[in-house]
């Protein structure tokens, strides 16, 4: 850009050389940061009108702003109308009018107050419309559905939590879009079993059905699984699907590949061996929250040779179950056996003892493991990429030096919780590829191990420092200089952590997400710095930064422009920083508790002004002090409020933390064992 | 025959009023009078229901005649040469086959008797045919008489006719040798010459009995009685198994009762057959209609008063004083009641010329309330459709806004199942929504075939009494009924449904009955043929 805008003052326009076709080329290459095609536009007229026509995607942050977006770009293809909660017919029938041929997909699934009109305008203009999420359009009908069957291009249609929409509206939609692939009707209360099946029976081409929390029965089974080409079906929370359903599917050849019965109550582990004898292509399965693992049941994934990934997430597995897996499953890739009641040492030396080729292994809460299964799971499958063992606090410190000197290529690695020391995280450090990193909790941790994670890992993207409290700014430096690529830091509790760290990390241009959480020493001048470095900053939490004042959030205003997201409570902000953060257009969640610095009309003033704002988190004491008419206002602009009435509340020693917290997860383990 | 000439004279002079009543010019009872009424029929069939009886048992006096011809062959064809004698043929036929069950079911088979017995009928036809044929020659000379002799007259050839008939019948019983009468042995004819209450005990006699008012009041109602008769005997006679003949059997009560409930004023009717009560508006309107003799107490049922009685006394609560009274053994013997409605120029009342009674008098408060009332029930849940008899509402109500599935065909369905699988199965069907506003509609529509079907019931209280001058609202529930109904008459596939349309108008055998719809529409059908075996249906209209 640079360089560009240098060439700009001679005499003769070298750009006029520049073909529209070269120019979008460059754009073409211009993805990753949403300024560098900003910059663009702003080179000169020519520029800007290419750059108006070359783009395809728009993700228009302000509702207000929107009229005034489709003018500029008039070739849009793609429309996420994600950040824009209020969004009226209105604005649907400027949407309708500007991209009549050229939009292909939408998304409304974060924005209300349209109706049904406003969608049968869109369905009725843009005539080639591929996607529409319509999800959460709680007050959509089933004429709305009716307007929705008028787009018959349609592929993929999101309609979770449309709740009003019935059997018939489905069917009608099933009749008009013949070409659906993929359909999600999660939480559609009003549909039943005969809208599903006759939308099973009617579009052929569906590859992906998402029926959860629906109240459909056994019934709609056998049509759904005639679908042709249907590859991925989940069915969350669908208490209505039982084993005699999957008793009664016809032995056929599916191409059903992902299979999601999570928190299916009603299906037993006699269901499994019917269901694993007729989709025999599956190669994901996921039976979170499901029944008991046991040998017999395990025994029948043997007829899925193409299984290369198992949930089993919250259910008990015994001993002999997982040796099954183990030998059943030979092509395993993923497992995932978080928070599964049973899992001991043995059990999981069996499941691994041949898992060559497992790459993702998660056992996060699998309290009984200790370094055994450490060494067991790294000595066979040595090219893990992913390992989560989140609170397995019972492995020794000496096993995680196991992890770094056998398994080179994690890449993800949950430590949270658990006695890894210095010696461990260095020995993991060797693995260059890691670029997710979860130390939280791990109060055995120091400077030093961070320091060569910084030197070695340059891949890192998270890294989470919960109460990790062996780390100084040292670390942060040593991170923030090599690690170029940080996104995410969370440096919550972390006590010595000061300006410092925010000044090493403000080198990090691609932070987005900062939480300094009870940080005291973090005063307003740190996260001045982090705002002037961190253009893309989009979440801040400086909860309990007792230091941050006002001082803090107005360079946070001005130059932070990407903000999204903001916890502002137990800071030393008055109204003056928080009317100055109306600045940032585009800021969406405010918390602001237990701020003694505000006054109700103060914070009026400020939430008048933050236009965008859709979530705001208020002590439940301003609820009696604001005007009636300025909560419905802000209710009509598309902002929730949620009120909270906690008591303020102090620091509490981190081993007594750590202790109450892990006494508390484990009554809930045993509770969960009864 | 001095009190047969005499008798004739007087039966003259009524059939003469009656013709000039009801059938105005067109039916003195000649072919072609015949013929006319039978092309007018055919030509607008849905005057089926408004003109009640008469084209279709006129047609019904030719085709099912030549038949029992060719089975009696020893009938002179003279016989049917007018159409006067046709129907006393039939008559006496008739009435003797009523005797048949007594007599003839201890016999066997035997030709030589068989033919003997026919030239005995035949003889008595030709009486019968001389004293009608006289009537009808003498009819314009007496038709200003009053209405007290023709009442008289009209006792006189009943009884005239009563006499001849119970020696045909004695005659007759010969003529069927097998008859295995389902029913229970009818008790033998009385020697009254009015013959009324033998008549009354037994669905056969008392067919003809209703047969002899018939042709006292109307002619044609008569002849398609006889017609019935005649092919009852017929079909016996051609052995066509008992199953046929318990069919018929079985469907005759109801008839009967159709019947009597369609027969013709009583001014006609001999005395004694059925009296004619009117009640008062206020009465109909009355919640109650049994009140208590002592306190005054009313009540909607007798067997409530009867309930209600026992408190007055022991003497209320014997057996007898707590029995229904139509039960006892007396009533049997005492007139039968029918009702008119009080609202004049209604069909249900007795100054109408082509009056039907109603039977009782829950018939009369439905009549009344659902004819001459205003309709202050309105549904609840569609609150567009609107009832004078509640316990319609309350059939309607069980119905309504079943039908709210709506396909965009138009089609409604009580479960969604059933509009999903209609969809599924035709291309360019869905389902319609819910709307409010379409699904006032909806359910309207679902209303209204709900009361269609209520009022089908109605509709057959009501089929006779449409005359074609009846008045328009039952005649659009007539056209509703018709068309909601598969009993579309004018099509063939649809034989059961139409001899409803018939059934309770015309007293007929059930067997002749799909064959007279058929033939009454589809001139020359080969059902009529096959079934009757001898005569085209064609000479039906010669």
């Amino acid at each position: 850009m640079v360089k560009k805008s240098r060439v700009v003052d001679l005499e003769f326009n070298p750009f006029d050389l520049l073909s529209e076709e070269i120019l979008f080329d460059i754009l073409d290459y211009l993805d990753h940061n949403p300024f560098d095609k900003k910059s663009f536009s702003l080179v000169c007229k020519d520029f800007h009108t290419v750059e108006s026509r070359h783009r395809r995607v728009l993700k228009p942050l302000r509702s207000e702003l929107l009229i005034r977006a489709i003018d500029r770009y008039p070739s849009v293809e793609r429309l996420d109308l994600s950040s824009c909660p209020r969004i009226t017919d209105d604005s649907l029938a400027a949407i309708s009018n500007a991209y009549k041929f050229c939009l292909r997909s939408i998304d409304l699934s974060r924005s209300r107050f349209f109706s049904n009109a406003g969608v049968s305008n869109l369905v009725l203009n843009c005539k080639f419309l591929v996607e529409i999420d319509l999800s959460n359009a709680t007050e959509l009908t089933d004429s709305g559905a009716v307007a929705i069957s008028k787009a018959s291009n349609l592929e993929k249609l999101w309609l979770a939590r449309c709740k009003l929409i019935t059997d018939i509206g489905i069917a009608r939609i099933g009749i008009g879009c013949r070409k659906l692939k993929l359909i999600n009707l999660t939480w559609c209360l009003g549909v039943g079993d005969l809208g599903v099946d006759f939308v099973a029976v009617k579009c052929k081409e569906i590859r992906s059905f998402d029926l959860s929390y629906t109240t459909i029965t056994n019934k709609c089974l056998p049509s759904i699984m005639k679908l042709q080409y249907l590859e991925e079906l989940t069915l969350v929370g669908c208490l209505g699907i039982g084993d005699e359903g999957l008793a009664t599917l016809e032995k056929g050849r599916t191409s059903l590949k992902t299979l999601n019965l999570t928190n299916c109550d009603n299906m037993t582990p006699w269901g499994l061996p019917y269901l694993t004898s007729r989709v025999t292509c599956l190669s994901h399965l996921n039976l979170t929250n499901g029944s008991v693992v046991t040998e017999a049941i395990a025994n029948s994934l043997q007829n899925l040779p193409k299984l290369q990934s198992i949930k089993l997430d919250g259910c008990h597995v015994t001993c002999s179950g997982l040796e099954a897996i183990g030998n059943c499953c030979i092509l395993l890739r993923e497992l995932s056996l978080s928070k599964c009641s049973g899992v001991t040492d043995e059990g999981l030396y069996f499941l691994v003892k041949k898992q060559k080729e497992l790459r993702k292994l998660d056992i996060t809460c699998c309290r009984k493991i200790t370094q055994i299964s450490v060494d067991n799971v790294t000595k066979s499958c040595t090219s893990l990429t992913s390992l989560k063992m989140e609170s397995c606090y019972l492995i020794s410190k000496e096993a995680f030096t196991l992890i770094g000197e056998r398994c080179h290529h994690l890449e993800d690695i949950d430590l949270t919780d658990t006695e890894v020391d210095d010696a461990g995280l260095m020995s993991i450090s060797r693995c260059t590829k890691l670029s997710s990193l979860r130390l939280g909790i791990c109060y055995n941790l120091t400077d030093n191990s961070l320091i060569q994670v910084g030197k070695i890992c340059r891949e890192l993207v998270e890294l989470d420092l919960y109460r990790s409290m062996g780390i100084t700014d040292l670390s942060i430096a040593a991170i923030a200089s090599g690690c170029p690529r940080l996104e995410m830091i969370t440096l919550a509790y972390c006590k010595d952590i000061t300006d410092t760290s925010l000044v090493s990390l403000s080198k990090c241009s691609r932070l987005s997400v900062v939480e300094i959480r009870g940080c005291s020493s973090i005063s307003s001048a740190g996260i001045s710095t982090i705002a002037l470095g961190c253009k893309q900053l989009t979440v801040l939490d400086v909860k309990k930064c007792h230091n941050v004042d006002d001082a803090g959030l107005l360079p946070l205003a001005n130059f932070s422009r990407s903000l999204r997201q903001i916890n502002l409570s137990y800071c030393s902000i008055t109204d003056v920083g928080l009317l100055a953060l109306a600045n940032i257009a585009c800021l969406q969640s405010m918390t602001v508790l237990h701020l003694k610095g505000l006054s109700a009309d103060g914070l009026v003033s400020a939430l008048l002004a933050c236009s965008g704002l859709r979530k705001v988190k208020l002590h439940a004491c301003f609820k009696s002090l604001f005007p009636q008419a300025f909560l419905e206002h802000m209710e009509s602009r598309g902002c929730v409020f949620q009120w909270r009435d906690k008591p303020v509340q102090d620091g509490v020693d981190p081993w007594v933390w750590r202790h109450t917290a892990r006494m508390n997860a484990n009554v809930m383990y045993l509770l969960d064992e009864v | 025959m001095d009190f047969n000439a005499l008798q004739r004279e007087l039966k003259m002079d009524f059939k003469v009023k009656l013709y000039s009543e009801s059938w105005n010019d067109s039916s003195l009872g000649n072919d072609k009078s015949k013929s006319s009424i039978t092309n007018i029929c055919s030509q607008k069939p849905q005057l089926k229901w408004d003109d009640s009886s008469s084209p279709d048992c006129d047609m019904r006096i030719d085709s099912p005649f030549p038949k029992f011809n060719e089975q009696s062959e020893s009938l002179s064809p003279r016989s049917y040469d007018h159409n006067n004698q046709i129907k006393i043929h039939d008559q006496i036929a008739s009435q003797a086959r009523g005797m048949l069950f007594d007599v003839a079911k201890h016999k066997d088979w035997d030709p030589q008797s068989m033919l003997s017995n026919l030239s005995f009928l035949e003889q008595k036809i030709h009486q019968l045919k001389d004293l009608v044929s006289f009537i009808v020659d003498q009819g314009s000379l007496v038709a200003g008489q009053q209405d007290e002799l023709v009442a008289q007259q009209q006792q006189l050839v009943s009884a005239d006719l009563t006499s001849i008939i119970v020696q045909l019948i004695s005659t007759a019983g010969s003529l069927l040798p097998f008859v295995k009468s389902p029913l229970p042995t009818p008790s033998p004819l009385s020697g009254q010459l009015g013959g009324t209450s033998s008549v009354e005990r037994s669905p056969n006699v008392g067919m003809s009995k209703a047969s002899l008012h018939n042709n006292d009041g109307s002619k044609g109602l008569c002849n398609s009685d006889q017609n019935k008769h005649m092919i009852d005997c017929v079909s016996d006679h051609n052995c066509t198994g008992k199953t046929n003949h318990s069919h018929s059997m079985s469907s005759f009560d109801d008839h009967e009762s159709k019947d009597e409930d369609d027969v013709g004023e009583g001014d006609h009717l001999p005395p004694g057959s059925y009296e004619v009560l009117q009640l008062e508006k206020e009465e109909i309107l009355a919640p109650h209609t049994h009140f208590c003799l002592i306190c005054g107490k009313g009540f909607k049922r007798d067997a409530n008063l009867r309930m209600h009685m026992r408190g007055h006394g022991d003497e209320y609560k014997t057996p007898a004083a707590l029995a229904k009274p139509n039960k006892d053994s007396s009533s049997e013997h005492m007139l039968m009641k029918r009702y008119s409605c009080p609202f004049v120029g209604c069909k249900r009342n007795k100054e109408h010329k082509k009056f039907q009674p109603l039977k009782t008098i829950l018939c009369v408060k439905n009549h009344y309330k659902r004819t001459h009332c205003d309709k202050s029930y309105t549904c609840r849940r569609c609150h567009s459709k609107k009832f004078s008899v509640i316990a319609d509402l309350k059939t309607h109500e069980k119905h309504c806004g079943r039908d709210k599935w709506l396909c965009s065909c138009g089609t409604t369905f009580s479960r969604k199942d059933k509009l999903f699988g209609h969809v599924a199965l035709f291309q360019g069907h869905s389902p319609a929504l819910p709307f409010d506003e379409t699904k006032g509609t909806a359910v309207s529509a679902g209303g209204e075939t709900a009361e269609t079907s209520n009022r089908i019931g109605s509709i057959e209280l009501n089929v006779g009494s449409n005359s074609s001058e009846g008045n328009n609202i039952q005649n659009v529930v007539d056209v509703k009924g018709g068309a909601d109904d598969p009993a579309c008459y004018f099509s063939p596939l649809n034989l059961d449904t139409c001899n409803f349309g018939g059934f309770h108008e015309f007293p007929r055998p059930p067997f002749d009955i799909p064959e007279g719809s058929l033939s009454f529409f589809l001139s020359g059908s080969c059902d009529y043929n096959q079934n009757n075996g001898s005569a085209p249906s064609s000479d039906a209209f010669s």
